[in-house]
């Protein structure tokens, strides 16, 4: 956070408040997800970049609008599949061959058609847990505090209203600017969140 | 709560002009009628006196079913009616029918998902708990059919002091791989698709241990913009995964079956006769269930009639799929050539289980083909009845294939006959208590609706530019 931001809410004077409660950012209150994207838009455009949305469902427009589009998960995934998928298969290989070789019927050790089942759903399990985990721990979840609960309304985020945050440590971030801009962009309500 | 039409009706959701006739959701429905109601429903609505009574009935079934397999480790699997040549009983087929009733639901969750069917978003939830519930019946059924259970973990390939390694030439050991592979994916993807409703019931719960509950459970879901596209992207993946799953799990169920050289089971049409019967039975047992849930808790507004349609047709074409199997199954063991393949087809027909045969043709073939009709698909108690004969057609078709081909194979010697006992019945309907008494529960304390799911689909959710 840079010295510009701590001025503003820094009480200075005559009551040394040492520990006042840093800024997290400020956040809109939006009624449909059209404003909401707009508005997402419009601060993007701006050259706002620490800024995040919040709605009740995925909106696609709206991390597109946050300058949000990629993510590593799909690469995760793939790696995931193929250490399944690999891993699998040389398990049995080992397993039927090396270490435990059982001749069956007259069959080749490695016999890996029969192998491919498991090969296959090793891929999908592996690939899977990838999914999840990856997803979760990219999002950084579980995560019990985040101030943005510390809003009151944030609760209908999960229900019909739609946020817009500009956080604090933007490198643009000037809080009057920012509440100004905000409420010039059909906001119902704009408020200050801390940390 | 109602819904009332807003005074100026709202575009409903179509998808062209062949399905303008009704909507795949209410027209009047809110963001916040629709988190209200379905949340309402777990947080709110006081437990009726019927949800008491149900649960209560299902209960006291899983505790039958404990007593069945309590029983069944002191004594031995004796208790059973299996014996040679009969070895796969009812306790088999029991496995093979819960777990295909399993896959209507990660079809609808997966399949429907990737197809773009956006019905599906009503009834995803609820099936994919469908599938997870009727999974955990089936795993137990080969577990206790091992004779000694309470080695099951030797069938995972771990180091041991015995020095040895399961057989992964064996379809039962892929088999293990399979349906442990598909219980866990399945309660992940259900899971997942759960943490944004978990937010939603922590943000709407009044009292303090809900609010731990829920919010243990959302993990701190709070619907950031970056969240939703990496959990967008993860739900489509777990999607593209669980949809070859599905189908590969049936497939390999029918391996254990395929791969056996039983005149009646080595066919090659078994993996997609199996996948498309396990839909079948899906289908019916999610119409089954939702036909009285949809009336019981006043989702109409959500579940529509083009759903009932919709789940219709695809017990159609499946059961379609299905009636192609028996007659190819016939047609096989007739163009065999081979007199063992006669033998069984005659035996199935003419010998002492033809009755299970002919039932199974009637309630298999015959009774779908009312479906071809609108009027008997818009009629929820014939579509109910439909459903439920379906369900006994799957579970006897299970009977017609394991029971008939074993107990009379290549040499008349060995032939035998097979008769469940009363322990058979106790642990299926033990099963069947077990199920209900999971279902239950999952639709008084979870959404049985997926809400964020609702919410995309809303006409408040379009976007004007």
């Amino acid at each position: 956070m840079d010295a510009d931001n701590k001025q503003i809410h820094v009480t200075s004077g005559g009551t040394h408040r040492r520990h006042a409660p840093p800024l997290y950012g400020v956040i809109a209150e939006f009624e449909n997800p059209s404003d909401l994207v707009a508005a997402a838009r419009r601060v993007y455009s701006l050259g706002y970049r620490r800024i995040n949305g919040y709605s009740p469902y995925p909106i696609e427009e709206l991390s597109e609008a946050i300058g949000f589009t990629k993510t590593s998960l799909p690469l995760i995934v793939f790696i995931g599949g193929l250490v399944g998928g690999i891993g699998g298969f040389l398990m049995q290989y080992y397993i039927e061959v090396i270490d435990y070789p059982i001749n069956v019927g007259g069959k080749p050790y490695n016999s890996w058609p029969a192998f491919i089942p498991i090969t296959f759903e090793m891929t999908v399990l592996v690939a899977a847990f990838s999914a999840v985990l990856g997803m979760l721990v990219l999002n950084k979840l579980p995560q019990p505090y985040h101030p943005v609960f510390n809003l009151p309304n944030f609760a209908l985020a999960t229900r019909d209203r739609f946020f817009l945050a500009v956080e604090a440590n933007d490198q643009k971030f000037v809080h009057a600017e920012v509440v100004e801009l905000l409420k010039s962009l059909h906001a119902v309500e704009v408020n200050d969140v801390e940390v | 709560m109602d819904f009332k039409m807003p005074d100026e009706p709202q575009k409903p959701y179509t998808e062209g002009p062949m399905h303008s006739t009704s909507p795949v959701i209410d027209p009047g429905l809110t963001f916040a009628s629709v988190t209200d109601k379905i949340s309402s429903i777990v947080l709110k609505r006081k437990t009726s006196l019927a949800w008491f009574f149900g649960f209560a009935i299902s209960f006291a079934l899983f505790q039958l079913m404990l007593l069945a397999m309590t029983n069944l480790l002191f004594v031995g699997i004796g208790l059973w009616g299996v014996n040679v040549p009969v070895a796969w009983g009812i306790d088999i087929l029991n496995f093979v029918w819960w777990i295909g009733i399993g896959h209507a639901g990660t079809l609808i969750s997966a399949i429907l998902l990737l197809l773009r069917q956006r019905w599906r978003t009503s009834i995803n939830r609820f099936a994919e708990a469908m599938t997870l519930f009727a999974v955990a019946q089936a795993g137990m059924y080969p577990i206790f059919h091992l004779g000694r259970p309470w080695l099951m973990y030797w069938l995972f390939p771990y180091p041991n002091t015995m020095g040895i390694w399961p057989q992964f030439r064996s379809p039962l050991m892929w088999d293990v791989f399979a349906v442990s592979t598909y219980a866990t994916v399945s309660a992940m993807f259900w899971f997942v698709g759960l943490i944004p409703d978990f937010a939603t019931l922590r943000d709407r719960a009044r009292s303090k241990p809900f609010q731990i509950l829920y919010g243990m459970l959302a993990m701190g879901w709070r619907g950031s913009a970056r969240h939703w596209h990496r959990y967008e992207m993860a739900y489509l993946l777990l999607a593209g995964l669980a949809t070859p799953l599905v189908l590969s799990v049936h497939t390999i169920v029918s391996f254990d079956f395929a791969v056996g050289i039983i005149p009646g089971w080595h066919a090659t049409i078994f993996p997609p006769y199996f996948v498309a019967g396990a839909i079948y039975a899906g289908f019916a047992m999610v119409l089954l269930l939702t036909i009285p849930l949809r009336k019981f808790y006043g989702l109409e507004g959500f579940i529509t009639m083009r759903h009932m349609h919709n789940m219709g047709k695809v017990m159609l074409a499946t059961g379609l799929i299905v009636g192609y199997g028996y007659i190819m199954e016939a047609f096989f063991g007739w163009y065999s050539g081979n007199k063992y393949e006669r033998f069984m087809i005659w035996n199935r027909m003419h010998g002492p289980y033809s009755l299970y045969y002919w039932a199974l043709i009637l309630c298999n073939i015959i009774t779908p083909q009312f479906l071809w009709f609108k009027k008997l698909r818009s009629n929820l108690l014939v579509l109910w009845i439909i459903s439920f004969i379906v369900s006994i057609g799957m579970w006897l078709e299970r009977f017609v294939i394991v029971v008939t081909s074993l107990h009379r194979d290549f040499l008349p010697t060995s032939w035998g006959m097979y008769q469940p006992t009363q322990w058979d019945w106790a642990m299926f309907i033990g099963t069947i208590g077990f199920f209900f008494t999971l279902l239950f529960l999952f639709i008084r304390f979870l959404p049985m609706i997926s809400i964020f799911e609702m919410r995309t689909i809303l006409p408040e959710a379009e976007m004007e530019e």
